[in-house]
């Protein structure tokens, strides 16, 4: 029987989710969640759960409290107060813990994102044995000892032979029990993400905040469709390099743009780290759009078409408004790579322009 | 009875060290219902506890925060649950069955101290002492309305109800407001009645003529009816104003009852709870350090103990208070520190010396003394408010080093202001007042003549909170039906709030808005 308690908590995380889903967009454009995720959970802010009461206003904060210090020193750190001010706004303003992957069911459900159907070999899985359990026959290796032990002496006791004070336990075959086990099959689908970011000079903070909250939700929705998951940052200007993650979104760099070192040093770890048929893989490159030459562009949607999108389930290009930038690079995409399912771009001017981006990138379900 | 499903005996050890202990708390002079021990998981502990105590409540999602709130609160070792009881007779405790046997033993002794403070203090006189099984019919009731009308709909009509459940009035239990039962009945019926002269009944038609009956039948309706939605002074009890005239459906009316009826169960532990944890705490010290202690429990029992009355910044600790000023009365008391000349002396080095007698030598038990008899009396009669306002002294507050403190807009952090008694004691009783929440009145129930509902709140010192008065105002005229207003203070400006069901308004009242039926005294 399910304890009442148990309903009134389902129906609770239940009117939380609707809560979530309702100001998604909110959380979607504003960086409210970034930083609170932990390795599992992601703390959120959930507004107006409690029934509004009549209260006082927050315009007399004050109130007694216990412990040393004189007038003028801070309160709140010795000793204790209690007063009715302080976490006024605050406390209509519920923390709840949601789970990274409750919170991508939440997202996969408004945006109407399909599943991901990992490519092609979900036959593969890995298999492992398991000792769980206790069985009657086995290889003497896998005997029981204590078990085994427990058994003899309790049939000794009980059919009167055991003696206390020349305590000698012999085991009968009856009385021995092996350790059992069982295959485990988990299948296996890993992905990995590449992320790609222009740091050149027309990148500024506002342009990387934008990244930094889409990439937030592609690890979301991809972690959620993949058991292990790995990204990977790659920054460039006219030259690139891998970076950890925080140096990817706290990089700047001076100087013009050359998109195709990117591509290159993603196609150079793709060869040497990622087989790529085993891997699912996953590659964003976020741009103001503004390449150096058009040659380059070129050379990049030529490195596209033989190179990278057959190697990938999906290639995103993410392109942020720039007050600098020509912006032309999306263009050129769409000129020489047409028709390529797996080739996927957005244009993100603003913060709002995130949802429907993700919606973009997501809705073919691969 | 509705019993916890699940829950154990206590074990043999714990059965006897609760003899023992009931023995020394009879002996002590406590006074209480037979108290009824249920050893409980930790999980069992969490629903209990997310259910404010009892075994059974009716369905609602806040229940399931709480509980998510305690289970965290536990995850991440910021709290547990040590003991649980409840003002019923005979009273339920509940022990958590992985602490150790002195915490179980300092948990019993501090239960007597609670169950005999629900069975002394007047302000738990009037409470129902059949709550648990009152609360297991509540839940029966609500899930029977919600297989009939659907949760959602249930649902939402409690969120609204919970909205105004702090709108009561804790006094009203020990008045007799409403005419008794089995007094002259006025109702409408009977208050519409037309005045007939007596006359033979040949003439009756010209003296009572029936065109004149009717005309005043119909005046005199419509002037009760206008009379019923009318209180005859500011009423608090806005919950029962509500029961009593707005438009409910008999579900909705029952569900409503429900709740105002659990908000005066609980509005004493409100009320008190500086002075119940007090005697407890004061109770469970006592039994523990006189009696129970054995040797090798000393250490933990002395973390336990302090770790229960620290003060932490940013509360102030009832239980800290309430055991302090409760053994200041009774030191006073046992060394005649008190009466007409010792609240008059004004100098603090003279107060402080201040003994007409001798305190008793040796262990006192029970009431064998002036202090004990004094803070016996004091549990009896007095609440928060009172037990403050009559027994904090500037000593106690130099002892205890309380301050006042105040927000500092410049640096965004609380700082003490001072450490003033007067300053201090007002603040507290300011805090402690109504229960830290404002007073709201009903001062028409056909504001306008429309039926329109006219609230008030009587303002001393602090003003309403705009939107969630907003918020809370919209609630209401789910409730009500009809327009709703609201009069508040804001910025020393008579505010009018109104809400219609449609558009929330707020106007300054000035000579152009209509007055209600009775005035805010």
């Amino acid at each position: 029987m399910i304890s009442s308690i148990t309903k009134d908590h389902q129906r609770f995380r239940n009117i939380i989710k609707g809560r979530i889903r309702k100001d998604l967009r909110r959380f979607l454009t504003r960086g409210e969640l970034i930083g609170r995720e932990g390795k599992k959970a992601i703390s959120i802010p959930v507004a107006g759960i409690d029934p509004p009461h009549f209260r006082y206003g927050d315009n007399d904060d004050s109130g007694v409290g216990a412990g040393e210090g004189k007038a003028g020193d801070q309160a709140d750190t010795q000793g204790d107060g209690v007063g009715p001010g302080g976490d006024q706004e605050g406390k209509h303003i519920l923390e709840v813990e949601v789970s990274l992957d409750e919170l991508a069911d939440i997202l996969g459900e408004e945006l109407q994102l399909p599943r991901i159907e990992p490519k092609g070999r979900k036959q593969i899985t890995s298999q492992r044995d398991r000792y769980i359990g206790i069985r009657q026959t086995g290889p003497e290796s896998l005997r029981h000892f204590k078990r085994t032990y427990r058994r003899a002496l309790r049939r000794q006791i009980m059919t009167g032979i055991y003696d206390p004070d020349n305590p000698r336990i012999i085991f009968e075959r009856s009385d021995k029990v092996f350790r059992s086990w069982k295959t485990v099959m988990s299948p296996q689908s890993n992905a990995v993400i590449i992320y790609m970011m222009d740091v050149s000079g027309s990148m500024g903070d506002e342009q990387k905040e934008l990244v930094r909250l889409e990439a937030f939700w592609i690890d979301a929705w991809l972690r959620r469709n993949y058991q292990g998951i790995e990204s990977r940052y790659i920054v460039h200007d006219v030259r690139a390099g891998e970076v950890d993650r925080d140096t990817f979104y706290r990089i700047r760099e001076d100087g013009g743009t050359r998109i195709s070192s990117a591509f290159k040093a993603a196609r150079d770890l793709l060869e040497n780290q990622y087989v790529t048929d085993e891997w699912n893989v996953y590659l964003f490159h976020f741009s103001d759009g503004d390449n150096s030459s058009e040659s380059d562009s070129r050379e990049c949607c030529q490195m596209l078409k033989e190179v990278l999108l057959p190697m990938c389930n999906m290639f995103g290009y993410c392109q942020v408004a720039s007050a600098y930038g020509s912006g032309n690079f999306i263009n050129v995409l769409h000129e020489y790579v047409p028709d390529e399912e797996k080739l996927i771009t957005s244009r993100v001017n603003n913060k709002d322009d995130i949802y429907d981006s993700i919606k973009a990138f997501f809705s073919t379900g691969k | 009875m509705p019993n916890p499903s699940n829950s154990s005996r206590l074990t043999d050890e714990l059965a006897k060290w609760r003899d023992i202990i009931v023995e020394y708390a009879r002996m002590e002079e406590l006074d209480f219902y037979e108290t009824i021990f249920e050893v409980l998981e930790l999980d069992q502990i969490n629903q209990v506890a997310a259910y404010g105590g009892f075994p059974q409540r009716y369905p609602h999602w806040r229940f399931g925060m709480e509980y998510e709130k305690l289970q965290r609160q536990h995850r991440y070792g910021l709290g547990k649950i040590y003991e649980m009881v409840i003002n019923n007779d005979p009273c339920y405790a509940y022990l958590l069955n992985d602490n150790a046997i002195v915490d179980q033993k300092t948990v019993m002794a501090h239960v007597y101290g609670h169950c005999d403070f629900f069975k002394n203090n007047i302000w738990f006189s009037q409470t129902n002492r059949r709550m648990m099984d009152e609360m297991a019919n509540h839940a029966t009731r609500v899930r029977r309305y919600i297989d009939r009308h659907g949760l959602e709909q249930v649902e939402t009509f409690i969120d609204t109800c919970l909205s105004i459940e702090n709108l009561i009035d804790p006094h009203s239990v020990f008045v007799q407001r409403q005419p008794r039962r089995g007094s002259k009945p006025t109702s409408l019926h009977e208050a519409s009645q037309p005045t007939k002269y007596p006359a033979k009944s040949y003439m009756d038609r010209y003296i009572n003529p029936p065109e004149r009956l009717e005309d005043e039948k119909k005046t005199r309706t419509e002037a009760a009816a206008a009379k019923l939605n009318i209180p005859a002074s500011p009423m608090r009890d806005v919950l029962l104003f509500i029961l009593q005239h707005a438009p409910l459906k008999d579900w909705q009316a029952d569900v409503l009852a429900m709740i105002r009826e659990e908000a005066y169960y609980f509005a004493p532990q409100g009320q008190t709870k500086i002075m119940n944890e007090g005697w407890a705490s004061y109770w469970h010290s006592t039994i523990m350090t006189n009696y129970c202690l054995r040797d090798h429990e000393l250490v933990m029992y002395c973390d336990h103990h302090s770790g229960t009355l620290a003060t932490s910044p940013g509360r102030l600790n009832p239980y800290k208070l309430g055991i302090e000023l409760f053994r200041d009365i009774e030191r006073r008391w046992n060394t005649g520190k008190h009466g007409i000349e010792y609240d008059r002396c004004e100098d603090m080095e003279e107060r402080r010396k201040w003994q007409t007698m001798d305190p008793p030598e040796g262990r006192v038990v029970g009431k064998g003394s002036p202090g004990r008899e004094k803070i016996f009396e004091v549990r009896a009669i007095y609440n928060d408010v009172t037990f403050i306002d009559a027994f904090l002294t500037p000593e106690f507050v130099d002892d205890q080093k309380l301050y006042h403190y105040r927000y500092d807009p410049n640096t965004g952090r609380m700082v003490v202001v001072n450490r003033d008694f007067n300053k201090i004691k007002q603040q507290m009783l300011y805090m402690l007042t109504n229960h830290g929440q404002p007073y709201i009145y009903v001062l028409d129930g056909n504001y306008r003549n429309r039926g329109e509902l006219y609230l008030a709140h009587k303002w001393n010192g602090i003003d309403l909170q705009i939107k969630y008065a907003v918020e809370t105002l919209k609630n209401i005229q789910k409730l009500w039906n009809r327009p709703v207003h609201l009069q508040a203070l804001i910025d020393e400006d008579p505010m009018l709030f109104s809400f219609d069901g449609k558009q929330s308004t707020q106007q300054r009242i000035d000579e152009a808005i209509e007055s209600p039926a009775i005035a805010l005294d």
